[in-house]
């Protein structure tokens, strides 16, 4: 089947999708935008977490034809060119990182809760990236990412 | 000396070397960070080649049977499949392994675990390739498992799971006086359960068939070098034909020291003249890799009324599952630091590593040492409870230093603040009780929104425990790490670049070679040459040994630049100072029929301290708070330190109440992330750290290995504090909400 949608503001038809594919899958294999992550395919990890009209799913558990027509945001857009969205630039400085792989989606949710809680507290991010499982860092200091990056969000805006 | 414990202030107390900037000591950030959080970062399952091909592997569903037919037949005919291939097809030598080749690339015709690889299909879909590996025909005698790893200590009893045996070591350990007897005698048997390493990038790497009859495989794994010498003896190709690179590695703590999906790949590719990619779902990876080994242990301890440790005698069993892995040495960590970081001055340790037809055992975050600290440590609080002492105060009073003897007869010769680490985890500032009545925040409490309680039959519990792991290769094993560095003038300022094949799995490795080379050499711009076989071996990023081995060869290779050229400065254009090391630590012994001998490099301690708040009413745990103290030799890098230490007692801490691989009659009952549960942001409690760094004199820069103290001592701490809290025994871990509220608790 063909699949049309915007994928980071960019308009993409995909031709030949199998109808049981996920929308992880034409991200990663067909697009070539595997930021994305496949650390479990059944929406448990969270790091495959996109927006799909400034929701953020698991793209693991859309079917591709779902994203039809809608809008997708994946963390290979949050970037403007080479300047880094602040929870990006918050997770390289406060070491946030380690094999990465939780990252993409880790990024993605923590943008997504900045969006919604200018300033949430640390109960509250716990609870909105409890759905993210990292298995390197023990969370501390992507804990410290998400501070520094809604303290980095609220002085942009003053 | 110490620094209390958050990333943006764990540099203090730590000196810079003047006029190097990003060099050893500093909190320099990692290379690959802006990669990894823009997506860019190609972890080995990212690969993609032209044409190329998908591959799946078709596993046993028994743990133990015998193949009576098998056709391939309805396979070929799916159309876009390119191969099906079995035991026949392997070229080679048939079998593998870390440190004895006995697993079968392909079944041999006996599955021996559940999972066990039977075929592999190449196709143009993934989905194409698994439905077709569904439609090969194989029929099974199934065959009664051996699960139970006691009987496989046995020689009398049991049905061979591989004809040489199913006793893969027995080490004995024994010092001082085997019949020495003590006033006070507390006695406990204790069981671990199956851990997974749970690394969140799964098994995957492209193999690319290569024009002068080799391959080359981009893979994530631990250590290419043995990756690669096993892979070459299989294909029957010579080494240099076979050409490992490290893809990115999405995790490893050890479940990447064995090969998953290495021959597999390129036999396929081999076979097709395509490049082949593999990736296993999550499930898969369960069945993929070895795991941490079940353990059964028993000790017993004696003491003076005064509260010294006179003797331990222990007995531990060790699973290993259905192939050897590394099992040989998870029971010499188990046996030699199965007493812990305490002066004993008689010991007596068996430990046993067992064949069965249970899954595959091997390498994980502080192998060995970790089931053993949970054995000695919930002793340590039992005769502590006896003497009526507190478990600190006995715990400081047996505690090993610089000088006390091990049970192998090796005289620790470099601090072994045990005692420090204690008293420091015991100072740290407790948390605030949770605040009474009814605007408790229900995500503080046990069961959390579940709204399973507002307070009422929550119980607070304090847990402390101090672990010991052996950093480093051991028993005489000739352990070297190889680093070519090199410098040039680009555009008027000298220039690194460093080359080694050590694996980075996330740890930052990168970034601290990058330090060690701007110490050393003096130079602003360093850059990392992606690790392959192109250069000698640097050993495996395991043991806790890579900042240590590859440091230590980085290290020595730019002194040897220094020697060479002290003046980097004055190097003209299109001059090159190359210089490539093979560096070794000290050397070790193997351990003799006493269990006595130099056998450890070096040891590393940490200590913990847990506050949980129990629902004894449901059996639910809220940790509320960890404090660690651990010495570091030297802050290499301050924040890949505490990196170190907090993900280390996550994977602690879902070992003591959540982490565990279910095995039902060989069978695994949890292949998901649904039903095997790691530690996720709301599980994980704020911690404090307390970072000491005693200069080791015998290590880089005094440096000590970071990675898996934390796994060990983490455990035990958590566990005594939910004891503390319910006054429950909680012999087994993980622990189960039924241990706690008494439905049902094993004996211990």
């Amino acid at each position: 089947m063909r699949v049309t949608t915007t994928v980071n503001g960019e308009r993409r038809q995909i031709d030949d999708v199998w109808e049981a594919e996920s929308l992880l899958y034409v991200l990663r294999e067909r697009m070539g935008l595997p930021g994305s992550k496949n650390a479990c395919e059944q929406g448990e990890c969270g790091s495959c977490t996109v927006y799909l009209d400034d929701l953020p799913v698991c793209a693991c558990l859309v079917a591709a034809g779902q994203a039809q027509g809608r809008e997708i945001r994946t963390v290979e857009g949050l970037a403007d060119g080479d300047l880094l969205d602040p929870v990006q630039e918050a997770f390289v400085e406060a070491g946030a990182v380690q094999c990465g792989f939780c990252t993409p989606g880790l990024v993605v949710a923590a943008h997504d809760l900045l969006n919604r809680v200018g300033r949430p507290s640390d109960t509250d991010i716990r609870e909105a990236l409890a759905g993210n499982l990292c298995r390197c860092t023990g969370y501390e200091q992507i804990l410290a990412a998400v501070r520094l990056a809604a303290e980095r969000r609220e002085e942009a805006v003053q | 000396m110490s620094s209390v414990a958050r990333p943006d202030s764990a540099a203090a107390g730590v000196r810079q070397r003047p006029g190097v900037a990003g060099g050893v000591g500093q909190n320099v950030a990692r290379p690959d960070g802006t990669l990894k959080v823009t997506g860019e970062f190609a972890y080995s399952s990212d690969l993609w080649a032209d044409g190329m091909l998908w591959g799946t592997t078709l596993r046993s569903p028994h743990a133990h049977a015998r193949i009576t037919r098998l056709d391939l037949g309805p396979a070929l005919t799916v159309p876009g499949v390119s191969a099906v291939l079995t035991y026949h097809d392997v070229p080679a030598q048939k079998v593998y392994g870390l440190e004895h080749a006995d697993q079968p690339v392909l079944c041999d015709g006996t599955a021996r675990y559940q999972g066990e690889p039977v075929a592999i299909v190449a196709a143009d879909h993934p989905e194409t390739a698994r439905r077709a590996a569904s439609r090969i025909a194989v029929e099974y005698e199934v065959l009664e498992p051996l699960t139970d790893p006691r009987r496989a200590v046995d020689p009398t009893d049991t049905p061979l799971v591989h004809a040489t045996g199913n006793v893969v070591r027995h080490l004995v350990i024994r010092k001082g006086d085997a019949d020495a007897a003590a006033d006070v005698v507390v006695t406990g048997d204790y069981e671990v359960g199956m851990q997974d390493q749970a690394f969140l990038g799964p098994e995957s790497g492209l193999a690319v068939p290569a024009d002068d009859g080799g391959v080359d495989l981009y893979v994530a794994t631990q250590w290419l070098h043995v990756d690669r010498s096993q892979v070459a003896a299989c294909l029957g190709l010579p080494e240099e034909k076979v050409r490992l690179s490290l893809a990115g590695v999405g995790g490893a703590f050890g479940a990447r020291e064995d090969l998953s999906m290495q021959i597999h790949a390129c036999l396929l590719a081999l076979r097709t003249g395509k490049p082949v990619k593999m990736v296993y779902s999550r499930e898969e990876s369960f069945f993929g890799h070895v795991h941490r080994h079940p353990a059964l242990l028993h000790y017993e301890h004696g003491a003076s009324r005064a509260g010294r440790l006179l003797y331990v005698r222990a007995e531990i069993i060790l699973d290993g599952g259905a192939y050897m892995s590394s099992t040989p040495a998870v029971v010499a960590n188990a046996a030699t630091l199965g007493v812990g970081p305490y002066d004993v001055p008689n010991v007596s340790v068996d430990c046993w590593g067992v064949y069965t037809n249970n899954p595959p055992c091997g390498a994980m975050r502080g192998f060995g040492a970790v089931q053993a600290a949970f054995g000695y440590e919930s002793q340590m609080d039992r005769m502590a409870a006896e003497l009526g002492l507190d478990p600190v105060e006995f715990r400081v009073l047996n505690a090993m230093s610089e000088g006390s003897v091990m049970p192998t007869g090796q005289v620790i010769d470099s601090p072994a603040p045990v005692a420090e680490l204690l008293k420091r985890v015991r100072a740290a500032p407790t948390p605030d009780g949770r605040p009474e009545g009814p605007a408790s925040d229900l995500r503080d409490l046990p069961g959390g929104v579940g709204n399973t309680t507002h307070g009422e039959g929550v119980v607070r519990g304090v847990g402390y425990a101090v672990g010991i792991k052996n950093v480093c290769y051991s028993e005489g094993f000739d352990d070297y790490s190889t680093a070519r560095v090199r410098v040039e003038l680009v555009g008027g300022r000298p220039v690194a670049s460093v080359h080694t094949a050590a694996a980075e799995v996330g740890q930052g490795l990168v970034t601290l070679l990058a330090q060690i080379a701007r110490t050393e050499l003096g130079v602003d711009q360093v850059t990392i040459l992606p690790a392959d076989t192109q250069v000698g071996s640097a050993g495996s990023t395991s043991a806790s040994r890579q900042s240590y081995m590859t440091g230590g060869a980085v290290r020595a290779a730019c002194r040897a630049i220094r020697a060479r050229r002290p003046d980097l400065a004055a190097l003209r254009e299109g001059q090159v100072v190359e210089e490539t090391i093979e560096w070794r630590h000290r050397p070790t012994v193997p351990l003799d029929e006493r269990g006595q001998g130099n056998a450890h490099v070096q040891y590393a301690f940490a200590a913990h301290r847990a506050v949980v708040d129990v629902d004894v009413d449901l059996g639910l745990v809220k940790v509320v708070e960890l404090a660690t103290a651990q010495d570091v030799g030297k802050v290499m890098n301050p924040a890949g330190v505490l990196g170190q230490i907090y993900g280390g007692s996550s994977q602690g801490l879902g070992l003591a109440l959540m982490e565990e691989i279910q095995v039902v009659d060989g069978a695994i009952a949890n292949p998901s992330f649904t039903d095997y549960l790691i530690p996720t942001m709301l599980d994980m409690p704020p911690m404090q750290v307390d970072v000491l760094e005693l200069a080791d004199p015998h290590a880089p820069y005094g440096l000590r290995g970071v990675g898996e103290p934390p796994a060990i001592s983490s455990t035990p701490a958590i566990v005594a504090a939910v004891r503390a809290a319910t006054g429950r025994a909680l012999t087994r871990i993980p622990v189960r909400p039924e241990y706690i509220t008494g439905a049902g608790e094993p004996a211990g």
